[in-house]
C-alpha cells in the first residue's frame, strides 16, 4: 500500500477544526501537518521566512504556507474554506518547510511590522542546541514510539519483541546454564516453580534450554534478515530504476535464483559446504535465495517511482545513480521493506527450527530446532504424553515470536505514515511549556484516524 | 505465442544453471563429495582395489569419471542427466532415478493438493470477511487467520501426529498407503492414499489458507470501494455477476503472483512435513541421504526437485498471462 493513497481529511482536521484565534496558534494546527518531514534541522542554512503575509492578507483570507516534504509523500492538502491557513507540502528535497514551521510559531507575534522582501528577512528567532535536540528526539524518536505503542498490535508486538530480547541479552546471566540432572527426569510443566516448563529426559531445565538458545537464535534471525533485504533491496532497485540490460541481466539472475526451493537449498548447501555452526553462517545460509523474491517485489515498485518528477529532477541534475536510488527512491520503498525483514525474520525462525529439528545443519549450541528434535527422537515426544511438554514448549516459543512479529509489521507500517507522525510530534504542535496537551491531542486524533 | 518461447526458454535456462550448479557442489569443492565417495569406496574395498577400479566405480556412482579433464566430466554429466542417469545411490546400491523418480508424484500430489485447498478455502473464507467487513465473524476470522500464519507447518504436523495419530488413532502416522492393498486405480487403493494424505496435506494446508485469507480479503475490499464497481451496480447487474466476475476476479489476480512464491515455500516445507509423516517423497529420500552421506541420492533429489518446482512455477506464469490479459513483457522501458 502506498503512502499517498490514504485520504486526507485527517489532515484538514487537524488543520480546520479551530476557530481563527491568535494568529500563533493558527499557525501552529496548520504546521502539524507538514511535521512529516522531520528530516535533520540545520538552522543555520536557513535565512529566509515567508514574508508575503502581512496583516492586511491574512485578514482577508489565508496565508500559503508551503512545505517541502522531503520523501515526496503525502501531500496535506489542508482546507481552506474557513480562513485558516492552507497548508501546502510539494514533493522535493529540502529541509526549510520544517525550519519554516519552527520560526512562523515561535515568531507568530512580530509579523505585522514585516515589510520587507520576503528575499531578505532574516530569521529573528533561533532555537536553542539544547531545544532543537530536543525537538529531534521528539520527532525521531518519541513519535514513532507513540505511534507503536497506540495500536494494539505493534504494542503486542513490541512486547514480545523485547521480551525475546530481554531472554537473549539478560536471561543467561539470570538463569543457570542448562546440565544433565539439574532436576528430576521429564517433569511436566507448569508443576513446579523451580522447572517451570518442565525438564528433559536427562532432568535438564527447559526454561534454562531455552533461554540459552535464544542469543544464538536472534543472531542467526538477524543475519538472515539483514541479508536478505539488503541484496534483495539493492538488486531491486538498480535493476527497477536502470531499465535496459542492467534489468534484464539481473532479472533472469533472480528468476532463476527464485526458482530454486529454498530449504532443499539450504539442506544441499550445509551438507556440501561443512560449515561450523556459526549461528550468523546458518542464518544467511536459510534465506541464500529468499532475496530474488523480494528483489522481484522492490523492483515492480520502483517501476511506478522512477518516472516521479522529483526523480527526474535528480536525473537531470546530473546526481548519480547510486545517489538517486539511496535519496529518492529507497525512502519511499521504506514501509515495503520494513514489512519484509519482519517476514525474512519469521521465515528464518521457521526454516532453521524445521531444519534443525530434521537434523540436517550443524549446530554448536543448543537451539530451539535441536530440542524440538531430541524430544521426538529420544523421548518419542508424539507418542508418549509424559515428553510431551518437551516438545510443545519450544513449539510455542517459535509461534508467539512470530506472530510478534506479524503483528510489529503491521504496526510499523503506521510509522512511515508522515500524517499520523505528524499528530504525534509534540515539538511541532504545542509551546516548549504545555507539552502535555499537545500531547493528549495528538494521540486521540491518531487513535480514531488510522490508516 | 513470443513470450510463450521466451518463458520456456527461460525455464529450460534454469534448469540448465541448477544442474551446473550441482555439479560444481560436487566436483570442484576440495574435500567435497567426491573426496568423500572416494574414502567410501577404499573403506569397502579395502586395499585391494586398484586406482583404476576405484575411479570406475565412481563414475558408476556420480556419474563423473575423475580421470578426464573438468570440461569433459562436465559435458559427460550433462549428457548423463538428459539420458536420464542421475547415478547410482551408495546407499540404496539402486540407480537413484529409480529410487527418486517414483518417489515424485507422491511429492507432487502432497503439495499440489495443500496447495489447491489453501488456496480455495482461504479465497473463500477472504471473500465472505469483505463483504461482512467489520462483523464479529470478520475480527474472529483475521485473528485466526494471523495466528495460522504466524504457524510454521511441521508445528501442525507434529500436533496432528501426536493427538490424531498416537493417540486418538484417527489416521495413520506413516506410509503412502496401505501396503496390503494392492496398487492400482482401484477405489479401496484410492480411499487408502487419501486416508495417508490427510494429516499431511491438512498440516501445509492449516497453515496456508490464513495468509490467503487474509490477502483476499485485503484485496476485496480494495475492489469494493472502486468506482467501476459502482458503476456495475448502476448498471443493474445481478450480485452474482458482479461478485464473480467484478470483485472476485480483480482480488484474486494479484494473489497469483504470490502463488508462484507459495509453491517454493510448499515444496520447501514438504521436505520437513514428509520426514514428520515418514512419507516417502523426494524430501524424505533427500533427508535420509544426508543423513547417509549418499551424495548421488542427495543431489539427484535437489536437481529433481528444483525441475518440478519449475515446471510449476512456469505453468502458474503462463496462465497468468491467460487469466490477465493486461499483463505483458514490459522490457520496452527506456533505461537509464
Amino acid at each position: 500500500m502506498s503512502p499517498t493513497d490514504g485520504e486526507s481529511p485527517d489532515d484538514s482536521e487537524t488543520t480546520t477544526d479551530r476557530e481563527p484565534t491568535p494568529q500563533g496558534d493558527r499557525e501552529d494546527r496548520a504546521l502539524d501537518a507538514i511535521a512529516g518531514n522531520d528530516d535533520a534541522i540545520d538552522p543555520e542554512t536557513v535565512t529566509g521566512v515567508d514574508r508575503s503575509v502581512t496583516g492586511g492578507e491574512r485578514e482577508s483570507g489565508s496565508p500559503a504556507i508551503s512545505g517541502h516534504d522531503h520523501t515526496g509523500r503525502a501531500p496535506a492538502v489542508g482546507d481552506a474554506t474557513d480562513g485558516s491557513p492552507a497548508v501546502r507540502s510539494d514533493g522535493g528535497e529540502g529541509s526549510d518547510g520544517a525550519r519554516t514551521s519552527s520560526e512562523l510559531r515561535s515568531d507568530g507575534g512580530t509579523r505585522s511590522e514585516g515589510n520587507v522582501s520576503e528575499f531578505e528577512q532574516m530569521a529573528d528567532v533561533t532555537l536553542s542546541k539544547n531545544e532543537r535536540r530536543r525537538q529531534w528526539f521528539d520527532e525521531k524518536i518519541l513519535a514513532p514510539a507513540r505511534i507503536v505503542w497506540d495500536d494494539w498490535r505493534a504494542r503486542f508486538g513490541l512486547v514480545v519483541v523485547t521480551v525475546y530480547l530481554f531472554m537473549g541479552l539478560v536471561g543467561p546471566r539470570l538463569v543457570a546454564a542448562p546440565s544433565p540432572n539439574q532436576g528430576p527426569r521429564l517433569l511436566g510443566a507448569f508443576r513446579t516453580l523451580e522447572y517451570p516448563f518442565g525438564t528433559t529426559a536427562s532432568g535438564v531445565d527447559i526454561l534454562s534450554q531455552l533461554v540459552y538458545a535464544t542469543p544464538a537464535m536472534l543472531l542467526m534471525i538477524t543475519a538472515g534478515a539483514v541479508f536478505t533485504v539488503a541484496l534483495g533491496t539493492a538488486t531491486g532497485t538498480l535493476a527497477g530504476y536502470k531499465g535496459g540490460r542492467v534489468d534484464s541481466v539481473l532479472m533472469t539472475i533472480t528468476d532463476v535464483m527464485m526458482t530454486i526451493p529454498g530449504l532443499p537449498l539450504t539442506i544441499v548447501l550445509a551438507a556440501v559446504l561443512e560449515i561450523e555452526g556459526n549461528p550468523i553462517v546458518i542464518g544467511v545460509l536459510i534465506t541464500i535465495n529468499a532475496w530474488a523474491g523480494l528483489a522481484r517485489a522492490i523492483r515492480s515498485q520502483v517501476l511506478t517511482l522512477r518516472d516521479a518528477e522529483y526523480v527526474e529532477a535528480s536525473r537531470i541534475m546530473g546526481i548519480g545513480t547510486p545517489k538517486i536510488i539511496a535519496s529518492d527512491i529507497v525512502p519511499n520503498l521504506m514501509p515495503y521493506i520494513t514489512m519484509n525483514f519482519v517476514r525474512q525474520a519469521r521465515a528464518v525462525i521457521f526454516g532453521a527450527v524445521g531444519l534443525y529439528f530434521l537434523g540436517v545443519l550443524p549446530y554448536n549450541s543448543n537451539n530451539w530446532g535441536v530440542m524440538m528434535n531430541a524430544a521426538v527422537n529420544r523421548a518419542g515426544a508424539t507418542s508418549s504424553p509424559a515428553a510431551f511438554h518437551w516438545l510443545l514448549v519450544p513449539m510455542v516459543t517459535i509461534i508467539v515470536l512470530a506472530l510478534g512479529l506479524t503483528l510489529l509489521a503491521q504496526g510499523a507500517d503506521r510509522v512511515f505514515n508522515p500524517r499520523v507522525r505528524a499528530r504525534h510530534a509534540k515539538t511541532v504542535e504545542s509551546d516548549d511549556d504545555g507539552d502535555e496537551e499537545g500531547g493528549t491531542g495528538g494521540t486521540t486524533t491518531a487513535a480514531t484516524g488510522g490508516l | 505465442m513470443k513470450y510463450f518461447v521466451k518463458r520456456l526458454g527461460q525455464s529450460v535456462f534454469t534448469i540448465f544453471a541448477v544442474v551446473s550448479f550441482s555439479f560444481a557442489l560436487i566436483r570442484l569443492l576440495p574435500g567435497g563429495p567426491m573426496d568423500y565417495l572416494r574414502a567410501q569406496i577404499m573403506e569397502q574395498g579395502g586395499s585391494s582395489l586398484s586406482p583404476e577400479a576405484i575411479n570406475r566405480r565412481i563414475e558408476a556412482q556420480s556419474g563423473i569419471n575423475p580421470d578426464e579433464p573438468v570440461y569433459l566430466q562436465y559435458v559427460d554429466y550433462m549428457v548423463g542427466l538428459v539420458q536420464g542417469d542421475l547415478g547410482q545411490s551408495v546407499w540404496y546400491g539402486d540407480p537413484v532415478t529409480s529410487i527418486i523418480g517414483p518417489a515424485i508424484p507422491w511429492t507432487v500430489f502432497l503439495t499440489a493438493s495443500a496447495l489447491f485447498l489453501a488456496f480455495t478455502v482461504g479465497v473463500s473464507l477472504g471473500a465472505l470477511m469483505a463483504y461482512k467487513e467489520g462483523s464479529k465473524f470478520d475480527v474472529g476470522s483475521t485473528g485466526v487467520g494471523l495466528v495460522l500464519n504466524s504457524t510454521p507447518g511441521y508445528v501442525v504436523a507434529l500436533l496432528l501426529v501426536a493427538y490424531l495419530g498416537y493417540r486418538y488413532n484417527v489416521f495413520p502416522t506413516g506410509g503412502r498407503y496401505n501396503s496390503a492393498i494392492d496398487p492400482g486405480f482401484t477405489l479401496p487403493f484410492l480411499r487408502s492414499v487419501l486416508y495417508h494424505g490427510a494429516m499431511p496435506i491438512a498440516s501445509m494446508a492449516i497453515v496456508g489458507f490464513g495468509g490467503w485469507a487474509l490477502s483476499m480479503r485485503g484485496n476485496s475490499i480494495r475492489v469494493l470501494g472502486e468506482d467501476y464497481l459502482r458503476v456495475a451496480r448502476l448498471r443493474g447487474l445481478s450480485t452474482r455477476r458482479i461478485a464473480l466476475r467484478y470483485v472476485a476476479r480483480n482480488a484474486i489476480l494479484p494473489m497469483y503472483t504470490g502463488l508462484m512464491i507459495a509453491i517454493g515455500t510448499v515444496f520447501g516445507g514438504a521436505v520437513i512435513i514428509e520426514n514428520i509423516f515418514a512419507y516417502p517423497g523426494v524430501g524424505f529420500y533427500l533427508v535420509k541421504s544426508i543423513s547417509a552421506r549418499d551424495y548421488p541420492l542427495m543431489m539427484g533429489g535437489f536437481i529433481l526437485i528444483t525441475v518440478a518446482m519449475v515446471i510449476g512455477i512456469t505453468i502458474a506464469d503462463l496462465t497468468y498471462g491467460w487469466l490477465d490479459p493486461r499483463a505483458k513483457g514490459g522490457a520496452s522501458r527506456e533505461s537509464y
